[in-house]
């Protein structure tokens, strides 16, 4: 169908976004690894115009050695895990209810994708200070006027805040994703099951849920990657104190508040082999759904 | 009998679902309603809900104080100017994967994903010595360039699902008639695509307009968009709730109008058409 004439314009028309997303990989990428294996401290004079040292593996065991990097591990298993139960979990339900037939589903479903239009130094700023702050927070009337102690959040329950700040910018994602998926559910199987007499648990969890799951896999992949580098959030909250340290922003401080550079890259390349350990993954379901 | 169970059905899931929302909702509700009261009142115990002094006060202090209108300028041109940049370059890219697909179309779409997975804080340096050499740091040009970058791969993700909607006869039948590629393009295929194109902008801008890893680590005082305003308050000397708030709601509220607008096009975009 195609000329051979059109075949070299597509061509053409391709190269520039091509062009671009392969410098915008290769370069950056090829530095990073390039100061993974130097020492690199541009504080104390080292440059890349006075050569750097080869060191070679050093940084990459330097970086797992340090004391640093398995609390940072298990902070970003913690609040990733956390988020994605939560949310996947709260998506479900919130999904299911929106699609039940009520008044004003249009405003509902507004009202439940706004957190996700927020942008995140916004989101955090105002969970701060405004909910989670022990004195004049919101959360902390709430906790008096029970009686009880308020709770100074981001700093007695840093993680537990942390996930549902994050949550609650997330669950909007999780339940529109979801909610789109169960609108293409077959009525009639589930008529017929209900006909059976099938209770609802029954028919959720053999007809609604297997109906989901491919869904429910898209939702947790997309997250993993997002969550895997969420910054702002803990940038303007705990900067990173109080156990909130991730595998990112424990990267963060070592390439730009401590500028060692080589000890951050090393940190790069392992978040970059993680990450993309997921997107194979995700990679895989997006390419089956592809007729091209 | 049968009606009035579901008429009661629905009463509950309205309920239900409206109490849901609404408590989802609360805390940008919560914000918006503090912008319009006085720090005392913003802090006051018990807390006020809607009985207060509406006041417009906090928005005059934050617009004269910390020179909001120049956040806002910036957010509008690296957000604006990303989105078009990557619309500019995506369209072509997306056209032909769509209408002259070859052995390898599926394998570059799929790569081009794969660098939206890269994560950011793995080339934080890279760029920002690249930056400092090329005197890009703190310029709307270079985060421009850098927020086109990451979302051109949604970019033309996107396009190219709405332009494998099109059918192709038309643009056949264009052919015949002797249209030149050119002609096809911008006569045949544009107004067609007008839609497609519009919802792929829309939700850039988003994207580009909550961006906070390279907005944040590549500006500081010239060329901060409004998340680093925001950032801004978070210093102990910016704990004025009402201000604050009223800052939050000047930054968000357009995105989110834009935001409810461009839901439809949400789950096909951001699930690179796995969901639709």
């Amino acid at each position: 169908m195609a000329t051979q004439h059109s075949r070299s314009a597509a061509r053409l028309m391709m190269a520039p976004a091509v062009v671009l997303l392969l410098g915008w990989m290769l370069i950056p990428l090829s530095m990073t690894l390039f100061f993974s294996f130097k020492k690199y401290l541009p504080l104390r004079g080292d440059s890349m115009a006075n050569g750097l040292e080869w060191v070679g593996f050093a940084n990459y065991t330097r970086f797992v050695g340090s004391s640093a990097f398995w609390p940072s591990v298990q902070a970003t298993l913690t609040i990733v895990g956390g988020v994605l139960i939560i949310t996947v979990v709260l998506g479900v339900l919130l999904a299911l209810l929106l699609n039940q037939p009520m008044w004003g589903q249009g405003v509902v479903r507004i009202l439940v994708i706004a957190p996700f239009f927020v942008m995140p130094t916004v989101s955090a700023l105002v969970w701060k200070n405004m909910f989670m702050d022990p004195t004049n927070g919101l959360l902390a009337y709430l906790w008096k006027f029970f009686g009880t102690e308020p709770i100074a959040w981001l700093s007695q329950a840093s993680l537990p805040s942390l996930i549902m700040i994050v949550s609650w910018q997330w669950l909007p994602f999780a339940t529109l994703i979801l909610l789109t998926a169960i609108q293409s559910l077959d009525g009639e199987q589930l008529e017929a099951a209900e006909m059976d007499g099938a209770p609802s648990i029954k028919r959720f969890w053999f007809i609604v849920l297997p109906h989901l799951s491919r869904a429910i896999t898209i939702v947790i992949l997309i997250q993993t990657i997002f969550l895997l580098a969420i910054f702002a959030e803990i940038f303007v909250t705990t900067g990173g104190a109080f156990g909130t340290k991730t595998l990112s922003y424990l990267i963060f401080q070592r390439v730009l508040e401590s500028q060692n550079v080589g000890l951050g890259s090393a940190g790069g390349v392992y978040a970059i082999i993680l990450a993309n350990i997921v997107a194979i993954f995700l990679m895989r379901i997006v390419g089956k759904n592809l007729d091209a | 009998m049968a009606r009035s169970v579901t008429q009661n059905r629905k009463i509950i899931n309205t309920a239900a679902a409206w109490a849901v929302g609404l408590l989802i909702f609360f805390p940008i509700l919560w914000t918006i309603l503090t912008s319009f009261k006085t720090e005392a009142q913003a802090i006051s115990d018990p807390p006020v809900f809607l009985a207060f002094d509406w006041t417009l006060e906090n928005y005059g202090v934050v617009m004269e104080r910390s020179n909001y209108m120049r956040f806002l300028w910036n957010s509008i041109v690296i957000a604006g100017g990303s989105t078009i940049l990557g619309i500019i370059i995506a369209v072509p890219a997306a056209w032909s994967m769509a209408f002259v697909p070859s052995k390898r179309t599926k394998d570059i779409l799929l790569w081009m994903l794969s660098t939206k997975m890269l994560p950011a804080v793995g080339v934080l340096y890279p760029i920002y010595l690249l930056f400092i050499k090329l005197g890009l740091l703190d310029t709307k040009f270079g985060l421009t360039i850098v927020l086109m970058l990451i979302n051109l791969p949604i970019i033309v993700w996107m396009l190219y699902t709405y332009f494998k909607e099109i059918p192709g006869e038309i643009l056949e039948a264009a052919r015949m008639d002797g249209a030149s590629l050119k002609d096809e393009v911008l006569y045949v295929l544009t107004p067609m695509a007008i839609p497609g194109i519009a919802s792929t902008l829309l939700l850039n801008v988003i994207l580009a307009w909550n961006e906070a890893f390279w907005t944040l680590n590549l500006t500081a005082a010239k060329a901060a968009p409004l998340t680093a305003f925001i950032a801004s308050y978070s210093s102990p000397e910016g704990l004025f709730y009402a201000k604050l708030s009223a800052a939050s709601t000047m930054a968000i509220a357009p995105i989110l109008i834009l935001g409810w607008f461009s839901q439809k096009q949400l789950v096909s975009g951001l699930t690179f058409g796995a969901v639709k």
